[in-house]
């Protein structure tokens, strides 16, 4: 059935040892409910969501907990029925071993859905699909949980040639979306079709890397079956060589259709859109049987005497999915994704959460301490395997310099993150870790940079507006006096009309003085320290007054307000 | 506790380094076996002072002194000093040239990985300029002997008998001192040093050179684009002006195979540190080594133009590499067009 799909490659990669074997031995297993749910309300890139709920109320299994905050942010459900305890800060699973607000729940045991209703998306306008998705809290289960909804827009052309489903999972010892596809491949197919409808996509490509047989031959045979179903053959099977990073959203769309979407454009400017498996399966969930996103896979691996995959719900803890895998007693730390990019957990009682595709333990001897760090001898090993042709000892050079704006002049911000300069660097410089510092500092400088500027700029407001005050009380006081003295002395004029004095040429002088002295209150509002300046001085006062009438330019419209 | 990657590939730069010092053993193989031990004698001596002077530097400096002594950068630069060098030298010039490239040319500009003229080259700068004929002399093929060569290095110095110009040397001498009518294949015919293609026993020593760049090559510790657009350019520049004038510029297979031509495409030019970054720069900076090389063997007054080279070229490496950086991903013809 399958054309045979040209494929493209991408610069770089590293091929390091998969581990990927005994996790995948077992069927997918339930994981037991625990007894306390811990559920994070901020899963998802964006705004975190608003919390619904109180400690004392009762919830069901799929009940919204939180709701989608702002532009970009993504819904959060009670992973079972059963009481709030608390709805406070509890550590979250991230290497910075911040707090976050949290839903306690403890389960009732009885597992209660709430009432579960299909979602007609093919009647629904397509920003009600959305706003469903939003709320049934559908996010990118690759790790980078990007609200789902964002990505379901055909951009401009208003249709897309390619739906890319990215099963690649590069990273060594993480195996949730292999034995997804094993053992849920139609499921997946009919999330894609939706996503396919939704995105008026002309093509279906699943990108399988090629170490994994059992799941290409499973969704194979789905595929077949679902391109039967349509009446097409929209829906393909892609193998692509297994080199790692081949499942970075961007490296998959360039080894299947040799498009590379630059750093910060929307890939579906270029036609296509990418999305995980495991999100594929969640949209499935929630339009076909009316489930929120409330559990995932999670690979359990590493350090442990048997590793597997289980079906989790969010907010249970690492803790008790790691006990049933019998981790060896030399373990010392619990890793949240894969040893490529993974976070370190900061406990192991944090919850499972939308972002955990794998909880890697580690050791020692799994993981040993990096041999000290020597200089950088411009080898040129980390410009070979960067996915983003980047180079990556230069931008080492300038980030240890504390030189950021040459960091980014050498594209610091096109770094994914992948981890392989540091792989394969001789000298053991953890190279990441420096690009990781040069982004933060270059993020916290603009953010104060940007809070300077605003304070520059209603400081110059609140100048602008006290001068403006000035004026007018100046010009009205003026006006008020020429015009009293005006008056009177018309007055005195129309009564002494016969004979033009000597002493009306007194009042008339009187007059103008008046007005004199009033032009020259007015002038005083100027400032009167601009008198004996150097050139270099005045040049500067210009240019301070040149930006002063672009800000009286800009706020026009609020003075108009405020008058 | 370190942040990902959690799990690093085994590489090290010692096992860099330790490889480059086994991709030389084939041309110090045919050196020997040409021009005796000396060169063994040289090796020794040049290793011996540049691990000392690189303890005492790194002591100096307040470095951790057992990390960096085993890196194997210092022997490196060690042994392209004794191969650059006449083997029958006085141990003292290899000595200041050995100190000379680690603690100038290397550490007081920073040590490993900092600096910005490639140390090897900087000794054999500053000895040819400072000693030029203690530089010129080198043993005749065939005399291998031992104590004469152990006596020139340590002793009394009778060379007459045992030392000849290079063919390289020789070449330029007659061709630029002689009388007009010298010609190339004039020399080359008359000379007994000159064998079949480069200078009798040097074009085995290069072709020792070959192999172990190969070795590199397949080690991907080197890329292809140094050792090929300095070797390309060589041959194009020298074979142009051969095809022009044969009887007074020497063709290029002698070009290549003579003096350090092959040592420096794989060894000397491929120096990460002071040389160019990007494929593209590589290119460049190795072709600008070979075309001045070529002038100042072919014009100049020294026998062999590399160091120099390498040294000019050192100067604009940064410049080169700043204006050869590649189209990072996406950035390539606006990234809607796959360019495989």
């Amino acid at each position: 059935m399958s054309v045979l799909q040209r494929l493209f490659g991408f610069h770089g990669g590293v091929k390091p040892a998969y581990n990927k074997e005994a996790s995948t031995t077992q069927p997918i297993a339930v994981a037991p409910t625990p007894t306390l749910l811990v559920i994070p309300l901020h899963q998802s890139i964006g705004g975190p969501p608003r919390p619904l709920v109180a400690a004392g109320d009762r919830v069901f299994k799929g009940q919204r907990i939180g709701a989608a905050d702002g532009n970009v942010s993504s819904a959060v459900h009670a992973s079972t029925s059963g009481t709030v305890v608390a709805v406070e800060m509890r550590l979250m699973p991230h290497t910075s071993g911040l707090s976050a607000l949290c839903v306690v729940i403890e389960p009732d045991g009885r597992d209660e859905w709430i009432v579960r209703q299909p979602f007609d998306f093919r009647a629904a306008a397509p920003h009600q699909t959305r706003d469903y998705l939003r709320d049934a809290g559908v996010v990118g289960l690759g790790g980078a949980v990007f609200p789902s909804y964002l990505k379901l827009t055909a951009g401009k052309q208003g249709r897309l040639d390619t739906l890319v489903l990215n099963g690649a999972e590069c990273e060594p010892f993480i195996t949730c979306d292999d034995v997804l596809m094993r053992e849920r491949a139609e499921a997946i197919l009919k999330g894609a079709a939706i996503m396919r409808e939704m995105l008026a996509a002309g093509r279906v490509l699943i990108g399988i890397e090629d170490n994994k047989l059992q799941a290409i031959a499973a969704m194979e045979v789905a595929t077949r079956a679902a391109n039967q179903a349509a009446g097409d053959e929209a829906m393909q099977v892609v193998s692509v060589p297994t080199r790692y990073p081949a499942g970075g959203a961007k490296q998959l769309i360039r080894v299947l259709t040799g498009i590379e979407v630059p750093h910060g454009e929307r890939s579906t400017e270029y036609g296509v859109q990418c999305f995980n498996v495991g999100t594929a399966y969640a949209i499935y969930e929630a339009i076909e049987l009316g489930q929120p996103l409330i559990s995932r896979i999670v690979t359990v691996a590493g350090n442990v005497g048997n590793a597997r995959n289980f079906e989790v719900l969010f907010g249970t803890p690492m803790r008790d999915l790691i006990a049933l895998c019998d981790p060896l007693p030399d373990s010392d730390r619990v890793i949240m994704g894969g040893p490529m990019m993974g976070l370190l957990m900061p406990a192991n009682s944090v919850p499972v959460v939308k972002a955990t595709n794998c909880i890697l333990v580690g050791s020692k001897k799994l993981f040993p301490p990096p041999p000290p760090e020597m200089p950088c001898i411009r080898c040129g090993e980390c410009a070979k395997v960067c996915p983003a042709d980047l180079q990556p000892f230069e931008m080492y050079w300038f980030s240890r310099a504390k030189i950021f704006g040459k960091a980014q002049e050498y594209h610091l911000f096109d770094c994914i993150e992948c981890g392989c300069c540091a792989y394969v660097c001789p000298s053991r410089i953890p190279l990441v870790d420096y690009y990781r510092f040069a982004k933060s500092e270059i993020w916290a400088r603009e953010v104060e940079k940007e809070s300077a500027d605003q304070a520059r700029e209603r400081y110059e407001f609140r100048l602008l507006r006290e001068e403006r005050e000035r004026q007018e009380k100046a010009a009205k006081l003026a006006a008020k006096t020429a015009a009293g003295r005006e008056k009177a002395a018309a007055a005195l004029a129309e009564a002494q009309k016969p004979a033009a004095t000597p002493e009306e040429d007194a009042k008339k002088a009187l007059i103008a003085a008046a007005l004199e002295r009033a032009r020259a209150q007015k002038e005083q509002v100027q400032p009167e320290n601009v008198s004996d300046l150097t050139p270099e001085q005045q040049a500067e006062v210009a240019a301070i007054e040149a930006r002063r009438a672009e800000i009286r330019e800009m706020a026009k419209p609020h003075l108009r307000q405020d008058d | 506790m370190n942040n990902s990657p959690y799990f690093l590939k085994p590489a090290s730069v010692q096992s860099v380094m330790l490889r480059v010092l086994l991709a030389l053993l084939p041309g110090i193989a045919a050196y020997v076996w040409f021009f005796g031990a000396a060169i063994l004698v040289q090796i020794a001596l040049a290793s011996v002072t540049a691990l000392a002077a690189e303890a005492v530097m790194l002591k100096l400096r307040g470095k951790p002194l057992m990390l960096f002594l085993g890196d194997g950068s210092a022997l490196v630069t060690a042994w392209l000093i004794a191969l650059t060098f006449p083997p029958i030298a006085p141990w003292w010039l290899t000595v200041v040239g050995v100190l000379a490239a680690i603690v100038v040319a290397k550490h007081l500009y920073g040590g490993l990985g900092q600096n910005p003229f490639n140390p090897a080259m900087v000794a054999f700068a500053l000895m040819i300029v400072a000693y030029p004929s203690l530089m010129s002399q080198w043993p005749a093929v065939g005399i291998t002997d031992f104590a004469p060569q152990w006596n020139a290095i340590f002793g009394a110095r009778q060379l007459d008998a045992m030392t000849m110009a290079t063919p390289l040397d020789a070449l330029r001498t007659a061709l630029h001192t002689a009388d007009a009518r010298a010609t190339v294949a004039g020399v080359l015919g008359h000379e007994a040093m000159f064998g079949n293609i480069g200078g009798k026993g040097w074009e085995w020593v290069a072709a020792g050179y070959v192999l172990g760049g190969v070795y590199l090559l397949q080690q991907r510790i080197v890329t292809w684009h140094m050792p090929a657009a300095f070797l390309a350019t060589l041959l194009a520049v020298s074979g142009a002006f051969s095809l022009y004038d044969a009887a007074h510029f020497a063709g290029p297979s002698f070009h290549i195979f003579t003096g350090g031509a092959m040592l420096g495409a794989f060894f000397i030019v491929t120096d990460p540190v002071s040389g160019c970054t990007t494929p593209r720069g590589k290119l460049i900076f190795a072709a600008g080594i070979a075309l001045l090389t070529w002038i100042i063997r072919t014009f100049g007054a020294y026998p062999d133009g590399i160091a120099f080279a390498v040294l000019l070229m050192n100067i604009a490496a940064p410049l080169i590499d700043m204006y050869t950086q590649p189209p990072v991903f996406g950035h390539k013809g606006k990234g809607r067009t796959p360019d495989e």
